[in-house]
């Protein structure tokens, strides 16, 4: 055996794509853990179908995960794949408008049967019909391979041929000069009480490797080298996991219990799921049978001195407004994490979208404002629970944290922080009367005399012995909380909780990012376009536009220099995933002409798409 | 003196004082608004005069309430209290229970409140058996919002909303709790006070979801409601007094009884010198029997109304199988170590 040539790459995005039963995302976050083990720094973007099981071999079946890893900083899980892995003609045809010409096709061709080909209606087949010729296609018996190199284990057709995945991953990870240890142990931990399956598995992984290294029909295997990163340690993380360790930590640094009460809803379940296994951190996970009792329990549990939290997608805050608002008027802390899907109504449940800004900032009847925090990348996530938390404790407020399905279920490398650096959060429970009223000796305890710095109210828990007190949704008589109709007071109440949020303390002004210091164009964003964004910039800047970044993590209230940043530059230009909602807030605020780009595809924007975009705006200056 | 020794379960791990209590230190400074000769003055008065028997920490005592007229109960009590939104009161209560099994947790609620808005909650509390007493102030209508028919409205009846007579079939609250899995079943009469404070009592020391139902007269948009059930004249005819390891008879002197018909399964009316009835068991773990009884009531006429405890059954509580894991969790894994958790079993070291 000749050695093989192995070229250099700087950069490399895969998209692994099959039926959603091939373990596609199994496959994509194995190639991830080991690309992040060697030292890449990588993002990735998993995208499924809402259906769980759609009938196999069909286009609404098919499921993908995107992988771009490179020996550099990045930002994005990349616009287009370098390599498609279609391990079905379902796969190919619904993946292959997004691949370039040149790129590499890895099909496998003991699917394309003409039973499948006719189910998809290709009424020829792609690999003989001469349609792919503009890109390098390697046919190769995915299937078949499999099954022969399973056949000591005596599995049924079906038993051995799931094993596909791992062939597949066996072949791109020798494509790629991948370690596969990570995945041996990780199968054997996965299977280690099935002995069977586990080496049928690791069995296909390694013929997958072998055939890459022996078969004439892979030349060249490809080096891309780990990325030079800041020292420190790291890991691979998705925004639902750091959002669940964010709060797990926040609860500790404030020293309350986490309670959180949740109903399963796409993509925000993996949250509960996660926390849910991390009892022995004092936390509590209630199930409920609905949206409105999982945010009811939440803030019942908040009354009784617990970190209630409460995690959805937009629907589900739908159904929570009322409670938001009770939690609006008791002045509790309650954290209301909401993973952004698709909409409106059902929408698309797996998709990417950042169309709840509106809801979240208005959607309650009254006059009722919400401290709302955005999270701008999946490992963010953890930092931006974190303040979530401190807003929630510290202004005995319901917040949002806002997160979406791009960033819940992408991935990127993250330096584990030193929990040393975060901050301290401190509940200051009352535990004393705080009033004295006619009767000098009667010292009494008013649920609603304020901080006179941060105008939050004091939270005494019951179980604190003379400070006995109701509270409720009626309106409140400033310092006593007795219920009152007085119209002067509710004038006072209603302008005393907007201020309590307006002057929210510890909100960082607004960064802007611009080397040259000669922008002219800003461009803003918030929320997962962050990635998206900036890899754009990159491209604009070298190609030798000056382009200024900066990005919101608060939405409400923003940073005091908001308007000010945004008067700096002749002009603004704000991607969204959605039809221009921060551009509204934004424009009646600060009376700035934002120039809005919107896409509502359900997918992240596109580096490519939106550098030109960004460069079309500098020209036209 | 703890409430467990009291014979309390449901209000172990509350902490109790032995400073003597009376029904004032229990009555808010709150001016109670509830129109003139409404029923619930007498529940009220009612709970304000038994909750010092229980000797609790006053300030471990919490009362939540959804919205209504019952649901302004809270600010006339002295102690914690929620006064939430329409239909809640459980979902919240949960919550606060399960996170503090230190606190006495009680809900009050009524009958559109509980059974109309917040009917899902209801009957997962129930389930759930979390270790909270609710009380459900029944009046048979809206009155917050000046007389709609509420769910356990008669059929036919003629309101603002309904003038050509309402048209569903009414809840019986008691039949719902029994199929929602409820380990703690009563119904008592807002006006009889020593009836009253005995299923209080009781369902202050059942450890789990005690839901009592308040029959409770609204003298403004559905007066007399109950009037069948408390006049003199008529209500021994009617109403029938279940008492546990008692045959159940009725009837000025007894001469009513309930048994079994063999034929159907369910119950009948009997001379209550029959040989065959019933002795009433509330703690029967089969709810068949309850259920059979709180569907004797007539729902239109109230006629053969049972009053008393249906069911008391023992299962562990939503709270304490909750707080068990957490326990189990610390006890055999240990207290969670953060850096451990978030660093996860993958990580690699750039130098």
């Amino acid at each position: 055996m000749t050695a093989k040539e192995v070229r250099e790459l700087d950069r490399v995005v895969i998209r692994f794509a099959g039926d959603s039963g091939d373990g596609m995302q199994l496959t994509g976050d194995r190639f991830t853990a080991e690309a992040a083990t060697f030292g890449n720094d990588l993002s990735t973007l998993p995208n499924f179908p809402a259906e769980i099981r759609a009938p196999a071999g069909t286009l609404p079946g098919v499921s993908s995960f995107q992988l771009h890893f490179a020996d550099h900083d990045i930002l994005t899980p990349g616009d287009a794949p370098d390599v498609l892995v279609a391990m079905n003609p379902a796969a190919l045809k619904a993946n292959l408008a997004d691949v370039p010409h040149g790129a590499i096709l890895i099909i496998d061709s003991g699917e394309f049967t003409a039973r499948a080909l006719k189910k998809i209606g290709y009424a020829t087949s792609p690999l003989d019909d001469g349609s792919l010729t503009a890109y390098q296609v390697h046919a190769v018996d995915l299937t078949g391979m499999t099954m022969k190199a399973l056949e000591p284990f005596g599995l049924t057709r079906k038993e051995a041929s799931r094993s596909k995945n791992m062939f597949a991953l066996g072949l791109l990870s020798w494509m790629y000069g991948r370690p596969v240890d990570g995945t041996v142990r990780f199968l054997e931990n996965k299977f280690a009480t099935r002995a069977n399956i586990r080496d049928a598995n690791v069995t296909a992984l390694k013929a997958g490797w072998n055939y890459g290294e022996t078969t004439e029909d892979f030349a060249v295997s490809y080096e891309v080298r780990p990325a030079p990163m800041p020292a420190g340690r790291y890991r691979n993380i998705t925004g639902n996991i750091a959002l669940s360790y964010g709060l797990i930590a926040a609860a500790r640094q404030s020293n309350l219990p986490l309670f959180l009460g949740s109903y399963p809803i796409t993509p925000a379940s993996d949250v509960l799921h996660e926390i849910s296994k991390h009892k022995r951190f004092g936390v509590r996970t209630f199930q409920a049978e609905d949206e409105i009792a999982a945010i009811g329990a939440a803030l019942g549990a908040s009354f009784g001195g617990s970190l209630g939290i409460t995690t959805t997608s937009g629907p589900g805050v739908a159904l929570k407004s009322e409670t938001i608002g009770l939690a609006v008027a008791l002045e509790l802390p309650l954290v209301i994490v909401d993973i952004q899907r698709g909409g409106p109504s059902t929408g698309l449940p797996t998709k990417t979208e950042q169309s709840d800004l509106l809801q979240v900032m208005f959607g309650r009847n009254g006059e009722s404002p919400v401290p709302v925090v955005a999270a701008a990348s999946p490992a963010d996530c953890f930092d931006a629970a974190v303040e979530a938390v401190r807003i929630a404790v510290t202004y005995r407020t319901p917040v949002f944290l806002l997160s979406d399905g791009y960033l819940a279920n992408g991935s990127e490398p993250w330096p584990i922080p030193d929990l040393g650096t975060l901050p301290h959060i401190d509940p200051d429970f009352a535990t004393e009367p705080n009033h004295r009223g006619d009767d000098p000796e009667a010292a009494e305890f008013w649920p609603y005399l304020r901080d006179p710095q941060t105008l939050a109210r004091p939270w005494a828990t019951p179980g604190t012995a003379g400070l006995e007190h109701r509270i409720g949704g009626l309106e409140k008589a400033d310092g006593s909380g007795a219920i009152s109709y007085d119209p002067t007071n509710h004038d006072y109440m209603v302008r005393t909780r907007q201020a309590k949020i307006d002057n929210i303390a510890g909100v960082a002004d607004l960064e802007v990012d611009d080397p040259t210091g000669q922008a002219r164009l800003l461009v803003l964003g918030w929320g997962s376009t962050y990635g998206p964004i900036g890899a754009a910039i990159r491209r604009a800047r070298r190609a030798g536009h000056h382009v200024a970044q900066a990005h919101l993590r608060h939405l409400n209230p923003f940073p005091a220099n908001t308007g000010e940043v945004l008067r700096r530059y002749d002009r603004v230009l704000l991607p969204e995933m959605n039809l221009g909602q921060l551009a509204l807030l934004l424009r009646a605020r600060y009376l700035v002409d934002v120039v809005s780009y919107n896409q509502v595809r359900g997918l992240p924007f596109k580096a490519e798409e939106l550098a030109e975009v960004i460069m079309k705006e500098v020209d036209q200056l | 003196m703890t409430a467990t020794e009291l014979g309390m379960p449901g209000l172990t791990g509350v902490p109790t004082t032995d400073a003597p209590q009376t029904k004032k230190d229990y009555t808010s400074d709150q001016e109670v608004r509830w129109c003139p000769g409404c029923g619930d003055y007498a529940v009220l008065a009612t709970v304000q005069g038994f909750m010092p028997e229980l000797g609790l920490a006053r300030e471990n005592v919490v009362f939540v309430s959804g919205i209504g007229c019952s649901s302004r109960f809270p600010y006339y009590m002295n102690t914690y209290g929620m006064h939430s939104i329409h239909g809640r009161a459980p979902a919240i209560a949960t919550g606060l229970a399960t996170s503090r099994p230190d606190l006495s947790v009680w809900v009050v609620t009524g009958d559109g409140d509980a059974l109309s808005i917040g009917g899902n909650h209801l009957i997962h509390v129930l389930r759930r058996n979390v270790n909270v007493t609710i009380l459900l102030f029944n009046n048979r209508i809206y009155g917050l919002t000046k007389g709609q028919y509420s769910p356990t409205s008669e059929q036919g009846k003629i309101t603002k909303s309904t003038p050509m007579g309402s048209l569903d079939a009414p809840f019986n609250p008691v039949s719902l709790a029994l199929g929602s899995e409820a380990t703690f079943v009563a119904r008592t009469i807002d006006s009889d006070r020593a009836h009253l404070t005995s299923v209080l009592r009781a369902a202050a020391a059942h450890r789990g979801t005690s839901l009592v139902e308040i029959y409770q007269n609204c003298n403004i948009f559905n007066d007399g409601a109950f009037e069948i059930l408390k006049n003199r004249e008529t209500r021994d005819e009617v109403l029938i007094r279940l008492e546990h390891g008692e045959p159940v008879r009725f009837g000025p002197n007894g001469e009513h009884g309930i048994r079994r018909n063999p034929a159907t399964s369910g119950l009948e009316i009997c001379s209550g010198d029959d040989p065959n009835v019933i002795v009433h068991d509330a703690n029967a773990p089969d709810p068949s029997r309850a259920f059979a009884l709180s569907r004797l009531a007539d729902p239109g006429t109230l006629a053969r109304t049972p009053i008393g405890i249906f069911r008391q059954v023992d299962r562990p509580t939503y709270g304490d199988l909750m707080n068990d894991q957490v326990d189990h969790a610390v006890d055999t894994q240990g207290s969670g170590d953060l850096n451990a958790l978030i660093a996860g079993r993958d990580t690699w070291t750039v130098e």
